[in-house]
Order: C-alpha cells, then sequence, then structure tokens
C-alpha cells in the first residue's frame, strides 16, 4: 500500500500539509519541495486532508513557519506529529481570540 | 529554451496571437459588434458593462487590451451618442500603428449599413493578417499574467506554489511576470515589502494592500477575516492563505506597483515581477493584466475553471486531481500529481513552463480550441475611493 503524504513547502518549515486525512500513530512520509521523502513522520492525532503536522517540538510562543515564512505563533506546546492549527496558532497579526471574542 | 515564436507589431511589441479585436465602447452598441465580430474569422468583440461614461479607468483597460500585442487589427463600434466615444479610445490608440477602423451605428447608415462595413473592414483585416510570419524572439519579449480562481486546499499546495516555479523561470530568462488580486495579500505585505527592489517600491506595496483593506472595511468586511471554508480546509491565520495565494507569484524581487487609478494605468518599464493595483475578481483581473501587456495567463483553479480570454490565451492549473478528473477537458495542467509524491513542484513547474512557451507558439490551451473569450472589465466608484481619501 502506498504510504501517506505530508508537503513540506520550504526547508526552513516546521510544519508539513498532509494530502490525505491521516490517523493516530500511521506513519506518514514528508516530501521535500523538491519531491524527496525527508522524513517519515507519525502523527500523535488524527489530521485531515490539508491541515498541518508538526515536523518538530514547538514551544509556546514559537513562530510556526509555512512557506518560509512566519504564518502565527504556537499558543501552547506542541509535540512532534502534532495537529497544527487555530486551537494551538495564532495569527501575529490577528489573533484568534480576539477573532473569536469579536464574535 | 529560451526563445518563443511570435509576430512583431508595427510598435515593437511582440504578439502571440493575431486577435481582430472589435470594441464596442458601451453595451449599447455591443450586439451589433458581437455580430459582425462573430462574422470574420480571428475577430472577438468586447465592451464594459459599467455605464455611459468616460471614466479613466475604463478608456485605461479598453485602449490597455486593444495595446496588447496579441491585438493585430482594431474595430471600434460605437452607438454615436456614448459618452465615451470611438475617437477618445482611437486616440489612445493611434500610435500602435495597428490598422484600426472606425463605425459609428448612428453616422454610418443605421445598423444594418454600419454591420456591413465592420464585417467588410474586418475581412480585409483578416487577409492581411493572414500574411504574417512567427519569428523567433527571446522569452524575455514575454510577460505573463498569474491569477488564481476557485481555490481549494490544494492551491496554495500544489498549484500556485508550481506557477511560481515557472514564473521564477520566465523572470530567469529576462520576462516580466504580473500578479495581481491584492485583497489576497492581505497579512503579506511586509513580506512582500522585503521582496521589494526599494524603498519606494516598499512603501506602494504597503499603501496598494492598505487601501484594499481600507475598501473591505468600509464595505463591513473584516479584511482579517477568513471563512470557515478556509479554516475547515486547513488554513490557520490570513497569512498562510495570503502566502499561498502569492506564491503563484513566485519568489522573486518585486520590481513595482502597476497602478490602475483614474490618474494613471501602469505597464511594466522594465523586466521581472510586477504587482497589480486590481481586483480579486478573477475574469476582470484577468483582462487588467492583459490590459497591462500580458500575452499569456497561467490560471490556477482547486475546484475548476472554465475561464478562457479574448485576447490572451489562458492555461490552467489545478492542484486537485478529483477536479483534473472532472473538468479535464477545460484544465490544461494536473499538478495534483505533486500531493501524492508522484512529481516534485519543480517538475511540474517546468511541465509549466514548457506549456506555456508551446502556448506562447502556437498551441491552443484547452478554453481557446472551445472558443471561450471571457473579458469583463472592472471599475472602482470615483465617490467611495474619495470618501475613503484615495484619491
Amino acid at each position: 500500500m502506498k504510504m501517506k503524504k505530508a508537503i513540506q513547502l520550504d526547508d526552513k518549515d516546521n510544519v508539513a500539509t498532509v494530502t490525505d486525512d491521516v490517523s493516530k500513530g500511521e506513519q506518514v512520509e514528508v516530501l521535500s519541495p523538491m519531491g524527496e521523502v525527508i522524513l517519515d513522520a507519525k502523527p500523535i492525532e488524527d489530521i485531515i486532508f490539508g491541515h498541518k503536522l508538526a515536523l518538530r517540538k514547538l514551544d509556546k510562543g514559537e513562530e510556526i513557519i509555512k512557506y518560509g515564512e512566519v504564518i502565527g505563533v504556537a499558543l501552547k506546546p506542541i509535540a512532534v506529529g502534532g495537529w497544527v492549527h487555530t486551537h494551538n496558532v495564532e495569527s501575529g497579526r490577528l489573533p484568534t481570540s480576539e477573532l473569536e471574542a469579536e464574535k | 529554451m529560451n526563445e518563443f515564436y511570435g509576430y512583431e507589431r508595427p510598435d515593437g511589441g511582440v504578439g502571440i496571437r493575431n486577435h481582430l479585436l472589435v470594441i464596442a465602447p458601451i453595451d449599447c452598441s455591443y450586439e451589433p459588434a458581437r455580430q459582425v465580430a462573430a462574422q470574420v474569422e480571428g475577430a472577438v468583440a468586447v465592451t464594459q458593462y459599467l455605464g455611459c461614461r468616460a471614466d479613466e479607468m475604463l478608456v485605461n483597460a479598453l485602449v490597455g487590451t486593444g495595446r496588447n500585442p496579441n491585438v493585430a487589427g482594431i474595430l471600434l463600434f460605437g452607438l454615436g451618442c456614448e459618452v465615451l466615444t470611438n475617437d477618445i479610445l482611437m486616440e489612445g490608440l493611434r500610435d500602435t500603428g495597428k490598422p484600426i477602423e472606425s463605425i459609428v451605428i448612428q453616422e454610418d447608415g443605421g445598423t444594418i449599413q454600419s454591420m456591413e462595413k465592420g464585417v467588410r473592414a474586418l475581412q480585409s483585416m483578416a487577409q492581411e493578417v493572414g500574411e504574417l510570419r512567427r519569428e523567433a524572439f527571446p522569452l524575455s519579449e514575454l510577460t505573463l499574467a498569474v491569477e488564481c480562481g476557485g481555490s481549494d486546499a490544494t492551491s496554495g499546495l500544489a498549484a500556485n506554489p508550481a506557477v511560481g516555479v515557472a514564473a521564477d523561470r520566465l523572470i530567469e530568462e529576462g520576462g516580466t511576470v504580473i500578479f495581481s488580486e491584492p485583497q489576497e495579500m492581505i497579512g503579506t505585505q511586509h513580506i512582500l515589502a522585503r521582496r521589494a527592489v526599494s524603498e519606494s517600491v516598499a512603501k506602494d506595496i504597503y499603501e496598494m494592500i492598505e487601501k484594499q483593506e481600507k475598501r473591505l472595511n468600509a464595505m463591513g468586511v473584516d479584511s482579517r477575516y477568513m471563512s470557515k471554508g478556509n479554516i475547515d480546509g486547513g488554513l490557520t491565520t490570513i497569512e498562510e492563505k495570503s502566502l499561498g495565494a502569492i506564491r503563484k507569484g513566485g519568489t522573486k524581487p518585486i520590481q513595482g506597483v502597476l497602478w490602475n487609478t483614474w490618474d494613471r494605468f501602469d505597464l511594466p518599464d522594465e523586466p521581472g515581477l510586477y504587482l497589480q493595483d486590481g481586483t480579486g475578481w478573477d475574469v476582470p483581473s484577468v483582462t487588467h493584466m492583459v490590459a497591462a501587456g500580458a500575452q499569456v495567463v497561467c490560471f490556477t483553479s482547486g475546484r475548476g475553471s472554465t475561464t478562457g480570454h479574448a485576447v490572451a490565451p489562458v492555461i490552467k492549473i489545478t492542484g486537485n486531481p478529483k477536479t483534473y478528473g472532472n473538468l479535464e477537458d477545460n484544465i490544461d495542467i494536473n499538478a495534483g500529481t505533486i500531493l501524492d509524491g508522484g512529481e516534485s513542484l519543480n517538475s511540474v513547474g517546468r511541465r509549466i513552463f514548457y506549456e506555456m512557451v508551446s502556448v506562447t507558439n502556437g498551441k491552443k490551451t484547452k478554453a481557446e480550441a472551445l472558443g471561450f473569450k471571457d473579458y469583463v472589465v472592472f471599475g472602482r466608484s470615483r465617490a467611495a475611493e474619495r470618501l475613503l481619501g484615495h484619491c
């Protein structure tokens, strides 16, 4: 069976985007922008297609890098293989909490 | 691959198609204009639907389309009582040296007679155009417009970065790339500004995106907002969403902002990457980049699009394999091979680049082969822009 994949868009990125729904504990191959398998990751929770996986341990306050650029800041520590999204990351430009509070 | 085969125009531009453009300056004369164009091979009719006014932004878009090197000859087909007259357009087009004819229905014998005159004028242009031969030119003569529409989670992951690879390659060959949709740059102004070639270009980038945010805010839209669909699709922040969009423009330094206002309509003045002060609405966005001189367009779509353009071939690319399966009859490139590791980003980017060169050499895009000739001019409210302090 073909292994599921996640794509790292820039070699500076600390997250990769999964290109299929992946389950907790499942082996996922992380592809570099050149299309090479650079590492095997194990999601520690279910992550759906198009969502992000932490490639390494991220501390609270650490910048999340995708496309080689900062896309937000970790609100809490995120373990390797963790799901990286609005529950644990906020925009540097617009804190998610602020958006929630406005609603 | 560092050359393509095109048609040299009297003003030095190099076209990749020989369109005969019929411009109805007002929608009142569009129906006969459209039927005139339908009579003659290679002719296409366009108009604008923004009312009876000689608004400079409209004039710039229509004149820019006529000046595009893909246009070999022009027929102005007016009604007669419109504010935006054939003469105004003629003023902006005459110095191209292209064959131009002007017909006014109210002065040229009425509907049927003016249509007959129009068909005859186009017929003789079509015969002459048939004698033009393609010659080799360096890729530095090309301007590519990049656009996205109907984005999904694969757009920022596959199609946009792959088009970005092709855009970078064209710039390395000395060519020019334009991308627009300032609304989709919100949250990345600092990143784009960092890529500016000068302080003043950086300032322009901030200014263009901030103006767009002010327009959205004035409409009651929170420009920082992302839709539930965006978030469900995996986009966490506005920066991430915009980064996915701007990647279609590649990674090269930004030479300048092409302003699109009542006072100016900028064209790239040297090779490299430019941002256009345009719209996020697909077809008008393409129209205004083509009016700024783009001869060819790469259009990414996650959900799928049917779009072509009146005077520029539109190469469509999807990153979603399912969409490619559904719309293969009208999508030129499947970039979805990136997702399962079947192909690298660079390899798909190369495919897009080669396809673009083939299309410039005469290969028809799928939308062209189907005869799709989309054309929409967008405008801004001068009153609103004044109230926002933009002019």
